[in-house]
């Protein structure tokens, strides 16, 4: 077990730099998720870690050693790929003993720790079936097992449950978390999965285009997404969008015309009478019929999920159409209008031109 | 279950595999027959008349020393080509499959010699051997060691050995690259994380991986060194020196053609058609089955 530091961790092929300096601690035993839109450079920064792609700036430390220089083998880590990568032409047992034979352990120690980790993951009695025997969730198991047997100081993994089904996707999160509130080893998680990221995750990386937009807890990215990209990826269905000009003595929000939102206390007087945007999440909207300072919301169309009820529509002449979700079934006539209002602490505001959170 | 009376009888598919028919009857099985109806028979010396002697052409052939030296030579030939141009593939098909960098040019470049001809690539591997012109001749005679394949059976094995291995490699290189890009990345970087150098890598995941390839290939090469060696052998050694280099390919266009025995040369290539039969029938067999992993 050992924490993990990125200092301005850089990544460039040949004159493109892929990864701008991405800087995090990541504490002894904290299970850290990595999440961004594919492409993003999130798998890259888990291989660097790994050993599997050379670093072209900065440095990692694991246990408080420089390993850049250091083959994967030496760094001590262990790592699930997304395809499992299991050997196909050896058995489970075999699988799993692979790294303990190469690093010289006893036959009995082998036998042991093998034996232990098939009974922790429920493996036992597939010891001596070929990989091509097993189903996509205990290969997944074995590809774990092959980590657990070794003890080492570092979990990886990159997206080891995206091959899975649904259902057995959400069983195998369960089983993740659960596993890793039993072995407390440093985990890195690598996800595009925002509910695994919010589920599985002590703390958050958000990545976009390489670089590291907000690191924190996943209630923190909630509450108080940094940039307009984290609030929008965080959350499902994503936060509404909306541009607005700021009163005068930014406490409230304009948006086209008359429709006016009410910031919270402090608002942003230093956006004082400038465009900004302003993020909504479709829960927040609540239905107020007596308010007389509500926003009329014109309905589009409406999807019923049972649990709860989303409303698609558009606030006045705005472009773009605003989702809400009510809770519980709701019967809504398009060409409705409904006069929604929103508590002044769940509304976000971001700079237009940077996107940074005011 | 359908019946037969659905489809309407039609010509046409009988006519699509006509051509394929035609080919296999003309190509293959009538001269494979006049090959087993010819080793029955013997030829006296002027070719005015013919007796059928049943299989006297065969108990003459297996009663006969130097016939066994042949099967000697050509198990001596073959194994060691096999040996040598897989084992070189392997190496080049690995390096290749690592390089980044100029790969396509590295790539062309090795598959350039399958595009020569078993007779031009005899001829060349001879003017570079050639004793008296070749410049590897002088630069081993500058050595101080004497190379003349002219008179040294051993060495006019090796240069044979050599050329046919070389011609050879190009094959066997496609399909080894073809099969380690079949393997996915991810299995070597998870052996690398658990500890495994390249070496250990290559010998414990993907050797064992490509063992299907390897067998395949095997099985190509042999037939290879049987068969398709003949252009080489008579471009560099014609068989000699004193039947040195004598393989059974050649073996049968020697006693047939210039020894003008036809029986027994015909013999000899029924005894040839029936080892390659027997490959075939082990190549189709086990191929997809015992090498499975």
């Amino acid at each position: 077990m050992a924490e993990v530091i990125l200092e301005k961790v850089v990544k460039a092929y040949g004159k493109t730099e892929v990864i701008h300096g991405i800087s995090t601690a990541i504490a002894d035993g904290e299970f850290i998720v990595i999440v961004g839109p594919s492409g993003c450079g999130k798998s890259t920064v888990l291989r660097m870690i790994a050993g599997l792609e050379k670093i072209s700036g900065g440095i990692i430390r694991i246990d408080g050693r420089e390993v850049n220089n250091l083959e994967p083998k030496d760094r001590d880590i262990a790592m699930v790929f997304q395809n499992y990568a299991l050997y196909p032409h050896m058995t489970v047992f075999n699988n799993m003993a692979y790294g303990l034979k190469l690093r010289k352990f006893t036959k009995d120690e082998i036998k042991h720790r093998v034996d232990q980790a098939a009974q922790l993951l429920q493996l036992d009695g597939l010891l001596e079936r070929k990989p091509r025997q097993l189903s996509g969730g205990q290969r997944q198991r074995v590809a774990m097992g092959r980590c657990i047997v070794r003890e080492p100081k570092v979990f990886l993994f990159d997206e080891p449950l995206s091959n899975l089904d649904a259902k057995l996707r959400v069983q195998m999160r369960l089983e993740l978390r659960k596993l890793h509130e039993r072995l407390k080893v440093t985990s890195i998680y690598v996800t595009h999965d925002q509910v695994e990221a919010m589920t599985l995750g002590d703390r958050l990386i958000v990545i976009n285009e390489g670089a590291a937009e907000q690191i924190g807890s996943p209630l923190e990215l909630y509450e108080k997404p940094a940039t307009k990209f984290v609030a929008g990826f965080i959350g499902s269905p994503s936060m509404n969008f909306i541009e607005a000009r700021l009163s005068r003595d930014g406490q409230s929000a304009n948006i086209q015309g008359d429709v006016r939102l009410a910031l919270s206390d402090d608002g942003a007087p230093d956006f004082g009478d400038r465009k900004v945007i302003i993020g909504i999440r479709p829960e927040h909207f609540n239905i107020s019929e007596s308010n007389p300072q509500a926003i009329p919301l014109s309905v589009d169309h409406i999807e019923i999920l049972g649990a709860d009820t989303m409303v698609y529509g558009r606030f006045a002449d705005t472009p773009d159409l605003i989702t809400i979700r009510l809770p519980d079934i709701h019967h809504f006539k398009s060409e409705k209008v409904l006069p929604l209002s929103v508590a002044p602490d769940k509304i976000h505001i971001f700079n237009k031109d940077t996107g940074a959170r005011i | 279950m359908l019946k037969r009376t659905h489809f309407n009888p039609s010509p046409l598919p009988y006519l699509l595999v006509t051509p394929q028919i035609l080919i296999t009857i003309i190509f293959f099985i009538w001269p494979a027959s006049q090959a087993v109806f010819q080793s029955l028979l013997v030829e006296d010396a002027f070719g005015l008349k013919t007796e059928f002697v049943w299989f006297d052409n065969f108990i003459e052939l297996f009663s006969d020393q130097i016939y066994f030296n042949s099967f000697g030579k050509t198990i001596v030939f073959s194994s060691l080509v096999a040996f040598l141009s897989l084992g070189t593939a392997l190496i080049l098909a690995a390096t290749a499959d690592r390089i980044v960098r100029g790969a396509t040019t590295y790539r062309t470049l090795l598959i350039w010699p399958y595009a020569v001809a078993p007779v031009v690539a005899g001829t060349l591997w001879m003017f570079i051997f050639d004793p008296t012109l070749g410049i590897v001749a002088y630069m081993l005679d500058m050595m101080g060691y004497d190379w003349n394949h002219r008179l040294n059976g051993n060495q006019a094995m090796a240069l044979i050995i050599f050329a046919a291995s070389w011609k050879q490699i190009s094959y066997n290189f496609l399909f080894f690259l073809a099969g380690m890009q079949a393997i996915p990345k991810s299995l070597t970087e998870a052996a690398a994380i658990d500890g495994a150098g390249p070496a250990w890598r290559f010998w414990t995941i993907i050797f064992p991986l490509l063992s299907p390839t390897t067998f395949f290939l095997l099985v190509m090469n042999i037939v290879y060194a049987f068969f398709e060696t003949f252009g080489i052998v008579h471009a560099v050694t014609k068989g000699g020196p004193a039947g040195a280099t004598e393989i059974m390919v050649y073996k049968v266009y020697n006693d047939g053609f210039i020894g003008l025995d036809l029986g027994g040369s015909a013999a000899q290539s029924v005894v040839l058609m029936v080892i390659v039969i027997t490959l075939t029938v082990i190549q189709f067999r086990y191929i997809e089955r015992k090498v499975e992993y």
